[in-house]
């Protein structure tokens, strides 16, 4: 499958724990592997396995299996935070990856549909079912969220 | 690249109205190692997205062959029926195939002595019977 990687981009974009976003891609091959007859039918095989995989992000998000899940991780992340922060102020990259993980679903999704797979905006239409004017406002707030929390980072480094 | 191009990309880039060739174009002048001093602060994100596209997706799919296993086994199962039927009919063949009509005469005739002489015993099981049900009452 050439676009599996990107579809595991977008899992662990929304589920942020690599374990999940594996789990995740593992189970939307599957899916696609067991329709692979019908598969024909469809007009853009990428697109819908990416409307797939995101459906099937956020029922997990939704699902308590992954409430549990966030739990755990959470705590994991407070037991560790203050090493964490000590490593990640001086590695600006890592936060910008922090800011993304913080943005809501939808402008994540975009996000990484845009700016990381380089689609059209035409393609990420099809793909979340979004108006491409709706898209473009989602992708830059998303952009300038990123941006500003970044320079706010940076000032108060330097303060 | 000059600068002035740049830092038109960067604005376009925020309000979202840059190509995807445009944002090409951002990422590969970040990447670069001559980003201009004041343009430095926006490096991390263009570096993070670059970043973000290199990971692959490495865990194995276990396709389910434990499915087709079965089906295989049910067609040899099937297959190892149908010979079987196959083998076992030649049993059921007439008895005058395969023997001459002497033969099944002289069967039939020690057949006959053998019941017969079977008759004989059961009738001596008769009187045992009897025998059996006088004694009893002599016990009681």
């Amino acid at each position: 499958m050439p676009f599996k990687d990107k579809l595991f981009r977008l899992a662990k974009r929304l589920l942020v724990s690599t374990e999940e976003a594996e789990d995740a891609t593992q189970e939307i091959l599957l899916k696609l592997w067991s329709k692979n007859n019908k598969i024909e039918n469809y007009k853009n095989v990428e697109a819908f396995a990416m409307t797939m995989t995101k459906n099937f992000c956020l029922d997990r998000l939704k699902s308590k299996q992954a409430g549990n899940l966030k739990l755990v991780h959470s705590n994991y992340a407070d037991e560790n935070s203050s090493l964490q922060n000590h490593l990640e102020a001086k590695d600006s990259i890592g936060w910008v990856a922090r800011i993304m993980e913080d943005l809501p679903q939808q402008q994540k999704m975009v996000l990484q549909l845009r700016d990381v797979e380089e689609y059209d905006y035409d393609e990420i239409a099809v793909m979340l079912d979004m108006q491409p004017t709706a898209i473009r406002v989602a992708l830059s707030r998303a952009r300038k969220t990123v941006r500003d929390k970044l320079l706010e980072k940076h000032s108060y480094g330097i303060n | 690249m000059e600068l002035t191009k740049i830092e038109q990309l960067l604005e376009k880039y925020f309000e979202a109205t840059t190509t995807v060739a445009e944002e090409k174009t951002l990422k590969a002048y970040f990447s670069s190692n001559d980003v201009a001093g004041h343009l430095k602060a926006y490096e991390p994100i263009f570096v993070q997205l670059t970043k973000a596209k290199n990971e692959t997706f490495t865990k194995r799919v276990p396709l389910k062959s434990k499915n087709n296993l079965y089906k295989w086994m049910s067609v040899a199962a099937a297959i190892t029926l149908l010979f079987g039927v196959y083998f076992l009919q030649p049993t059921n063949e007439t008895l005058e195939t395969e023997y001459t009509q002497e033969e099944i005469a002289s069967a039939k005739e020690a057949l006959k002595l053998l019941a017969f002489n079977f008759d004989k015993g059961s009738q001596q099981i008769t009187h045992l019977q009897e025998f059996e049900k006088n004694t009893n009452k002599f016990l009681k």
